[in-house]
């Protein structure tokens, strides 16, 4: 299909809408009525035709609005995107990486012309034609990680792989939950994740790390992880969190369901074939409560998801104030039924909301 | 004795050690105020180590500058403050040898920003021992305006560069050497709770 691009904010106005192809393709991320960490690890390699786990690098109709909105974190604030020295062959992974899958995904959005190191790229929607040498820096208008993660959806930490450790080396960072790259690059697996309470006491980051060092080229995994922010924010940044902070305290039984956004990261980690870095995209997917529960299985499980998580999650997660206003927005959408088991929203099989 | 125990904290923490004497071909002893304690029961350990030890110590109104001299390392400097002595302490870093051993002691500013410049200068975290001695303060970088406040005793302190109130993270960064700040009345503007001594 081709895909209709939304003019639409992330600032100011937040006139970010998702339309019905949006919703019904949202990657929800509770397989069943509660939530637990767990490292919920599988393989990426493609997923049922126009879900977001299709392609290697999702493009969807907010492609556009995203990368602007990029664009203007980046003006504000050029540390958003770092890269220690020894990461630009990782970045030139990263771009190589991006651009094969992106063509040969989206052919008529992408193209890419190789005729040795000298490479032709064109991306359609963004009305791009550059001719560069590949591995040059020169060639390009700023490092690659940053000229390819410019026109690319989702975060981007790029992990340094030695000494059986991950480290944060490199990243472009402006859709972040509460997260700097600025502070945290150059740390390495355990420190970044040091704030993230149960999870460690839990074990889950030794076995995240044993798995990910074995991650092999061609062989990506994906895994997704969620939160929760007030107005289709993208930039919850913790450099603006006193400019931000205060949008979580403007909810009311009537604007929730307009206002209130699950925010889901789709994580993938591909292995790169000349830094043996592991890159690790961060695709921030948003959703209104009000979009949520028109899938009468996902509103019933959201419910009953947030009632019963534990307290030092939902603080984690930033939304302990407003839990109980959430609690009474969605249990008008929970009428008690079971609900089939799995991700997807079952919109056929799944009974209307009984309420 | 001045050494304080901290409390278990997350993983991004630096945990800091006792020194001890190690065979070395040099030593370079970095302490500021009674982190000079750690180096005297360090001499007092092993009397033979100073003929081949550079000694850079900040006093920050201690005085222990004599007992220090009095150990008669091969090289003593004392500096006003960290940034007039870092100029000094890089170069000593990029002359040295294989075989230099690295001795830190005292506050943990000190400490994080003189592991930074050794680890740049390329020497391995194996020849590098801390210990933590004095003053609890901490250095801090507002993660908003990225200026760093020095010395933070009280959680939450006010930013020295922008002015918003930071609430204490024991998250900490070792490329800055410095614990993160956070706006603590970031959703209740005005909102500061009373500030209380750290670890308190």
């Amino acid at each position: 299909m081709t895909i209709q691009f939304n003019k639409e904010t992330f600032r100011d106005d937040y006139s970010f809408r998702n339309s019905d192809w949006a919703i019904k393709r949202f990657p929800f991320p509770f397989h069943e009525d509660s939530y637990m960490y767990s490292v919920n690890m599988e393989q990426h390699r493609g997923g049922p035709e126009g879900s977001v786990y299709e392609k290697r690098f999702d493009v969807d109709e907010h492609y556009l609005s995203e990368m602007q909105d990029r664009a203007m974190v980046l003006a504000e604030d050029p540390l958003r995107c770092q890269s220690l020295p020894h990461m630009t062959l990782a970045g030139w992974d990263t771009l190589e990486l991006i651009m094969v899958s992106k063509s040969e995904d989206y052919p008529d959005l992408f193209e890419l012309h190789r005729d040795g190191n000298r490479w032709r790229w064109v991306n359609k929607p963004m009305g791009i034609d550059h001719t560069f040498t590949f591995l040059d820096d020169t060639t390009l208008p700023c490092g690659p990680l940053e000229y390819i993660t410019r026109q690319t959806q989702g975060d981007f930490a790029v992990l340094d792989q030695r000494d059986d450790m991950l480290w944060m080396d490199a990243g472009m960072v402006t859709t972040q939950a509460d997260w700097s790259l600025d502070f945290d690059i150059g740390m390495n697996f355990f420190e970044w994740h040091a704030p993230v309470p149960l999870a460690h006491e839990m074990g889950i980051f030794k076995r995240a790390l044993k798995f990910l060092l074995n991650v092999q080229q061609g062989a990506p995994a994906r895994r997704l992880n969620w939160t929760m922010t007030v107005n289709p924010l993208l930039d919850t940044s913790p450099e603006n969190y006193h400019k931000w902070g205060i949008q979580k305290t403007t909810l009311t039984p009537e604007n929730i369901g307009a206002k209130q956004h699950l925010r889901v990261e789709l994580q993938t980690f591909f292995r790169l074939p000349r830094s043996n870095a592991l890159l690790f995209p961060i695709r921030c997917y948003l959703i209104a409560f009000q979009d949520i529960v028109t899938v009468p299985k996902w509103g019933r499980r959201l419910h009953r998801v947030i009632r019963d998580l534990p307290e030092e999650l939902a603080t984690y997660k930033g939304f302990i104030a407003n839990r109980p206003m959430m609690l009474d927005y969605l249990s008008k959408y929970d009428d008690g039924l079971e609900t089939s088991l799995g991700v997807w929203p079952d919109l056929e099989t799944e009974p209307p909301l009984e309420k | 004795m001045s050494k304080f125990q901290f409390p278990e904290s997350i993983a991004s923490r630096p945990v800091y050690g006792t020194l001890e004497p190690r065979p070395g071909k040099a030593h370079l002893m970095i302490a500021d105020a009674e982190g000079a304690e750690a180096i005297l029961d360090l001499a007092a350990q092993n009397k033979g180590l100073m003929s081949n030890t550079h000694i850079i110590f900040i006093p920050k109104g201690t005085d222990f500058s004599d007992k220090l001299r009095a150990l008669k390392p091969a090289q003593y400097y004392e500096g006003p403050s960290y940034p007039a002595s870092v100029q000094r302490i890089r170069k000593v870093l990029g002359d040295a040898h294989m075989g230099l051993q690295v001795y830190l002691a005292g506050t943990e500013g000190l400490m994080g920003q003189a592991m930074n410049e050794a680890v740049s200068a390329g020497i391995p975290a194996s020849a590098i021992q801390t210990e933590h001695r004095g003053s609890v303060a901490r250095r801090m970088q507002c993660v908003h305006c990225k200026g760093i406040t020095e010395d933070v005793v009280t959680d939450p302190f006010v930013c020295s560069h922008c002015g918003l109130n930071l609430f204490v993270r024991d998250h900490y960064s070792r490329r800055l050497a410095a614990f993160q700040g956070v706006c603590i009345d970031a959703e209740d503007p005005g909102n500061v709770p009373e500030s209380v001594e750290l670890y308190k």
